[in-house]
C-alpha cells in the first residue's frame, strides 16, 4: 500500500481519537449526577478492562501463547502504583488529590506500574516462553498465583492493607483511591490512557514486531528457519504485554478504594479475572485488537446490566437465578462463540474507520458467502 | 564472484546419534555459489536430518558446519539463516494466517533494521525500511510467479503455489545457500516444469548454491550439477549425475541387495 | 518425630487424593491432549451426588459408602454429557488453544450452574461422615479414612494401568492416544473410546470425591477448582499422560504441602507447590516420568 494511503487513515484515526479525548474532557467537566455516579465509574472500569484485554490478546491472539496468569501483573502494577503513591504521601510530596503535584504523582504511580510489571513479566517470562502450549498454560497459572501468594505476604501489602489498618483506607489515604468526584476530574487520564496504550500496541503489530510475532504463532520451526529470533520476539512480547497489564493495575487501584490480593486471581466470583480476560480476548477475536475492544466493552455493558438492569427481574424466575452467577452466562457464551466462530467473532479482521464507507458491500458478501472463516480455524488439530 | 576454489558451505565430518542410532556420520560436503546439488538417497537415508542439521534444527553430536569457511558450530537456527542458510520444509510450513506478501515480509529480517521506538514513532527510518521490504517482496513474488496472489491468505493457495511461496520466503533471507527439501513433491508435471525454471532463475539471479532434495529422478538428473547418495546415514557416493546413475551401489541401495 | 510423622502421613493423606483426581487428568490428557479443567469440577458433581446418596444408603440399610456406585455412575454421565456438548465439537473446529479455553469455560459452567440450581446452592453442605474411626499407629492417632485413601489409590492406579496395558478397550485407548488417524483404519471407534476415557476419568473423581469428603466433610460448588488445580499441578508434575507419574506428581505435592504448612507458614504453601512445579519443568519440561515428543521437522 502507499504512503498517501497510509497517511490518510492515520489522519482519519487521529482525529477520531482526538475527538474521543474531547469528549472525555467535556464529560468530565459538564458533570451532573448520572455521568458522576454511572458513566464515569463505567469509564473507569472500561478502560481497564479495555488495556488489559487487548494486552493479554498480544499474547495469545498474536503470538499464540495462552497466559492464564495475566491477571499476577495487573496485580503487581496494582500494588506497585499504591505503594509508590503512599511513598510520596508519606514524603510529604502531596497532601491532597488535586494539583500539579498530584497528577505528576498520578502519571508517575501509572508509569511505575508498568515497569515493575514489565520487568516481572521479562523475569517470569524467560524461563516460562520455554514451555509451549499447554504447558506454558499451567506454567503462567503457577506463576500468576505465586505472585498474588507473595503479594499477600508481604508484610507491607499483605490482606491487612499496606501496613497499615484495613487495605480500603490505607488506599483512599495514598489518594489513588478515587472517589467519584475524583474520577470524574480526571476521567480524561483513563481515556488518555487507553487511547495510548491502544495506540501503541497497534503501531506494534502493525509493523515488524507484529510479522514476527504473527509468524511464530503459525508456524514457530518455519520462523525461525526464516531468521526470526523467536525467543527474543516471545519475550519481549510477554513482557509488553506485562506493561500494559500493570499499567491497568494502576488504573484499578484508581478506581477501587480497597486492594485485595483475590481480587486478581485465576477465578472468582467478580469478573475480574484471568479467566475472565482470556474471554474478552477470544469472544472478541484472537488477533483483532479491535475485537477485544469491543469485547471488553460489550461484556462489560452486560455485565452492568445484568447487575443495574431491570431486565432481568422481567425474565422466568429461572433464568433469573443463572444470571445471578454472570459467570455461568459467560463462560457459556465463551463456548457458542469458540463453537461457531473459533477465532472470535472478529477473528483477525480489524475495526477500521475509513473502511466504513465499504461496509454494505462487505455485509452482502459475507452474508452471502458463509463459509468465510469455517476452514480457517482448524488447522492444527492433527 | 568469488574465487571457485572456497567452498561456499562446507561440512566436515559431519555426524549425529539419537540414542545409539547413528543417523547421520561422517557427512562430507562443498558446495560452491552457483552450484546445484542433488541429495538423494532411499527413503529414512536421512537427507532431511542433514537439512536439520545444516540449519541448526539438530544440534550435531560430531563435526562441524562451515559457511564460507566460518565454523557455524552452536550457532541456533535463525543465527544459520542470519548467516546466510534458508531452507524449505518437506511438509509445508507456512505461516498460514497471513497473507502471501506477508509471509516474505516476515523473514526479511536483514532489512527491516528498525527498532522498537522507529515502529511506535513511526519514523522516516521506519518508513523506508517497510517501503524497501515491501518491494523486495514484491519482486521476489514475481520471481516465483505468486505476484498475482500477494494479499490473499497463505493457507487458500494451492498446493504447488505454496511451496512455490516457501521458496519465495527462503529467498528474502539473502541466503547464500538454498536447501530445498523436495520441493516438486507432490506436483503435476507442469507444475514441476515451472518449478524447475524457478529454480534455474534463482540461480542465475542470486548466484546461490542450491541443495536439493528430491525423488524425482528425471528433475534431479536434469538439473543438478553434481548427486551426493546417502544411505543409512552415510555418504555412498558422489559425482556427477551420469556417474551416480551407473554406480552399483547407488543402484542397490535404491533397489535392495 | 510425632510431628514428622504427622506431617507424612498428612502429605501421604493429601497426596493420595490428588493422586486420585490426577489420574483423571492424566488419562484424558493421555487421549486427547487436552487439559480437561472441568475436571476438578467433576470431583465438585461427586461430592454433591455422595451428599445426597449417601442418606439414601443409610435408609436402605446398606452401608454409606456404598453411596460411592450411585455417584461415579452420576459423574461418568457428566463427564461424558460434557465430552458430547462441548470437547467434541470443539475438537471438530477448533485447534487445541481453542480446546483448552473450552475447558476452562466447561469448568466455570459446572461451578456456577451448581450454584444457581436450588437444590444444591451457593452454600457449603455437610455430608454424613464416612469412616470416623481411628487408630493409633506409632503414637499417632491415624484415622480410617487415611488408610482407606492411601489404599484405594494404590489399587485403583495398579488396575488402571493394567486395563490400559492388558485390556482390548485399554489397548484401543493406547492406540487412539498414540494417533487417531491410524486407530480409525484400524477399525476403532475412536470417538467412543475417547467418551469411555472421560466416563472412566469422572468416574475416579466420584471416587476421590468419596475419599475427600472422608476427610474433610464438607462440599461446595467450588471444592472443584482449588482441589483440581492443585491435582492438575500433580499430573503435570509427575508427567501428564503417564499414570504412575499421576501418583507420584500427587504424592509430592501433597508432601510438599503438608511440609510447607508444617514447617514454614501456611499462608505460603501455594508458592512452594507452584515453585516446584516450575523448578521442574524448567529442568524435565515434560514432567518427571513424561516422554518428552518433540516436533518432527
Amino acid at each position: 500500500m502507499k504512503q498517501n494511503t497510509y497517511r490518510r487513515r492515520y489522519l482519519i484515526n487521529f482525529a477520531a481519537l482526538l475527538a474521543l479525548f474531547a469528549a472525555a474532557v467535556v464529560i468530565g467537566m459538564i458533570g451532573g449526577s448520572t455521568v458522576k455516579l454511572k458513566l464515569t465509574p463505567s469509564i473507569w472500569q472500561c478502560s481497564y478492562l479495555i488495556i488489559m484485554a487487548a494486552s493479554l490478546n498480544l499474547v495469545l491472539g498474536f503470538l499464540g501463547q495462552l497466559s492464564l496468569g495475566h491477571c499476577g501483573f495487573m496485580a503487581v502494577g496494582a500494588y506497585a502504583a499504591a505503594l509508590f503513591s503512599l511513598a510520596l504521601q508519606r514524603a510529604g510530596f502531596y497532601t491532597e488529590k488535586a494539583g500539579p503535584a498530584f497528577f505528576l504523582v498520578l502519571v508517575g504511580s501509572i508509569l511505575i506500574a508498568g515497569l515493575a510489571a514489565a520487568l516481572l513479566g521479562l523475569l517470569v517470562g524467560i524461563p516460562a516462553l520455554r514451555l509451549k502450549g499447554d504447558y506454558l498454560a499451567i506454567i503462567t497459572l503457577g506463576f500468576g498465583m505465586i505472585i498474588v501468594n507473595i503479594i499477600n505476604n508481604l508484610p507491607f501489602c499483605g490482606q491487612q492493607g499496606l501496613g497499615q489498618g484495613s487495605a480500603s483506607s490505607a488506599l483512599y489515604a495514598t489518594g489513588l483511591g478515587f472517589s467519584n468526584d475524583e474520577k470524574m476530574r480526571y476521567l480524561w487520564v483513563s481515556v488518555l490512557a487507553v487511547i495510548l496504550c491502544m495506540t501503541v500496541m497497534f503501531l506494534f503489530v502493525r509493523s515488524k514486531y507484529g510479522r514476527c510475532i504473527r509468524a511464530i504463532r503459525d508456524n514457530e520451526i518455519a520462523a525461525s528457519a526464516s531468521g526470526i529470533h523467536v525467543s527474543y520476539y516471545k519475550v519481549l512480547t510477554f513482557t509488553l504485554s506485562a506493561f500494559f497489564a500493570g499499567i491497568t493495575g494502576a488504573l484499578y487501584a484508581c478506581c477501587n478504594g480497597a486492594l485485595s490480593t483475590s481480587s486478581f486471581a485465576f477465578t472468582n466470583g467478580s469478573i475480574l479475572n484471568s479467566v475472565f480476560i482470556v474471554v474478552m480476548v477470544v469472544v472478541g477475536g484472537m488477533g483483532s485488537l479491535t475485537g477485544s475492544v469491543i469485547a471488553a466493552v460489550v461484556l462489560f455493558l452486560l455485565n452492568y446490566t445484568i447487575k443495574n438492569g431491570g431486565w432481568v427481574a422481567a425474565l422466568p424466575a429461572f433464568l433469573q437465578n443463572i444470571f445471578t452467577y454472570p459467570m455461568l452466562v459467560y463462560s457459556i457464551a465463551l463456548i457458542i462463540v469458540i463453537l461457531f466462530r473459533p477465532r472470535g467473532i472478529m477473528g483477525s479482521r480489524e475495526f477500521a474507520l475509513c473502511d466504513v464507507p465499504k461496509w454494505p458491500g462487505w455485509i452482502r458478501t459475507h452474508f452471502t458467502s458463509r463459509a468465510d472463516s469455517a476452514g480457517k480455524g482448524a488447522d492444527t488439530h492433527a | 564472484m568469488r574465487e571457485k576454489n572456497t567452498p561456499i558451505l562446507e561440512t566436515r565430518k559431519l555426524g549425529i546419534s539419537f540414542g545409539g542410532l547413528h543417523a547421520v556420520q561422517d557427512f562430507n560436503l562443498q558446495m560452491y555459489p552457483g552450484e546445484l546439488v542433488g541429495l538423494i538417497g532411499p527413503n529414512g537415508a536421512g537427507k532431511t536430518t542433514v537439512f536439520n542439521l545444516l540449519t541448526g534444527v539438530y544440534v550435531p553430536t560430531e563435526g562441524t558446519v562451515l559457511l564460507d569457511g566460518v565454523p557455524l558450530n552452536g550457532k541456533k537456527t535463525y543465527q544459520f539463516v542470519e548467516a546466510g542458510i534458508a531452507r524449505t520444509f518437506q511438509n509445508i510450513r507456512l505461516f498460514h494466517d497471513m497473507t502471501v506478501i506477508e509471509n516474505v515480509k516476515a523473514a526479511c529480517g536483514r532489512d527491516t533494521r528498525y527498532n522498537l521506538l522507529d515502529a511506535v514513532f513511526r519514523t522516516p527510518r521506519f518508513w523506508s525500511a517497510e517501503r524497501a521490504v515491501t518491494e523486495k517482496a514484491m519482486e521476489l513474488l514475481s520471481i516465483c510467479g505468486l505476484e498475482d496472489s500477494a494479499d490473499v491468505l497463505a493457507s487458500s493457495l494451492p498446493y504447488g503455489r505454496q511451496r512455490k511461496l516457501e521458496i519465495a520466503r527462503a529467498l528474502a533471507t539473502d541466503m547464500k545457500v538454498l536447501l530445498l527439501d523436495e520441493p516438486a513433491a507432490g506436483m503435476n508435471p507442469t507444475e514441476t516444469a515451472e518449478l524447475l525454471s524457478c529454480i534455474h532463475a534463482i540461480r542465475d539471479r542470486f548466484g546461490v548454491a542450491i541443495l536439493l532434495i528430491e525423488h524425482d529422478m528425471s528433475l534431479v538428473m536434469n538439473i543438478c550439477q553434481r548427486i551426493q547418495v546417502i544411505d543409512y546415514g552415510q555418504a555412498i557416493a558422489a559425482g556427477l549425475p551420469e556417474e551416480i546413475a551407473r554406480d552399483p551401489k547407488v543402484i542397490a541401495a535404491y533397489l535392495g541387495e | 518425630m510425632n510431628t514428622f510423622i504427622q506431617f507424612l502421613i498428612t502429605g501421604l493423606r493429601l497426596g493420595s487424593v490428588y493422586a486420585l483426581i490426577a489420574l483423571g487428568y492424566t488419562m484424558v490428557y493421555g487421549i486427547i491432549k487436552l487439559i480437561n479443567f472441568a475436571h476438578g469440577d467433576f470431583i465438585m458433581v461427586g461430592g454433591y451426588a455422595l451428599f445426597f446418596c449417601i442418606p439414601v444408603m443409610l435408609g436402605l440399610g446398606l452401608p454409606g459408602w456404598l453411596a460411592v456406585v450411585p455417584a461415579i455412575v452420576i459423574c461418568a454421565c457428566v463427564g461424558m454429557l460434557v465430552e458430547l456438548l462441548a470437547y467434541r465439537p470443539v475438537r471438530k473446529t477448533g485447534n487445541s488453544l481453542t480446546c483448552l479455553i473450552t475447558a476452562i469455560a466447561m469448568s466455570f459452567v459446572l461451578e456456577n450452574l451448581a450454584q444457581a440450581i436450588p437444590a444444591i446452592g451457593p452454600d457449603p453442605k455437610v455430608p454424613y461422615t464416612l469412616f470416623a474411626e481411628t487408630v493409633s499407629i506409632g503414637g499417632v492417632s491415624v484415622s480410617y479414612a487415611t488408610i482407606i485413601t492411601v489404599v484405594v489409590s494404590a489399587v485403583i492406579m495398579a488396575a488402571l494401568y493394567g486395563f490400559t496395558q492388558k485390556t482390548r478397550i485399554g489397548c484401543a485407548m493406547r492406540c487412539v492416544a498414540e494417533d487417531k488417524a491410524a486407530a480409525t483404519l484400524m477399525g476403532i471407534n475412536v470417538n467412543h473410546t475417547i467418551l469411555l476415557t472421560f466416563g472412566i476419568g469422572a468416574g475416579l473423581a466420584a471416587v476421590a470425591a468419596l475419599m475427600y469428603v472422608a476427610q474433610y466433610p464438607k462440599v461446595f460448588t467450588t471444592m472443584g477448582a482449588t482441589l483440581g488445580i492443585y491435582a492438575f499441578v500433580a499430573a503435570v508434575l509427575g508427567g501428564i499422560g503417564s499414570l504412575p507419574g499421576a501418583v507420584l506428581g500427587g504424592l509430592v505435592i501433597g508432601v510438599v504441602q503438608s511440609g510447607a504448612n508444617t514447617y514454614i507458614c501456611s499462608s505460603m504453601s501455594d508458592t512452594f507447590v507452584y515453585l516446584i512445579l516450575i523448578v521442574v519443568l524448567m529442568i524435565r519440561p515434560a514432567g518427571i516420568l513424561g516422554k518428552n515428543v518433540g516436533e518432527k521437522v
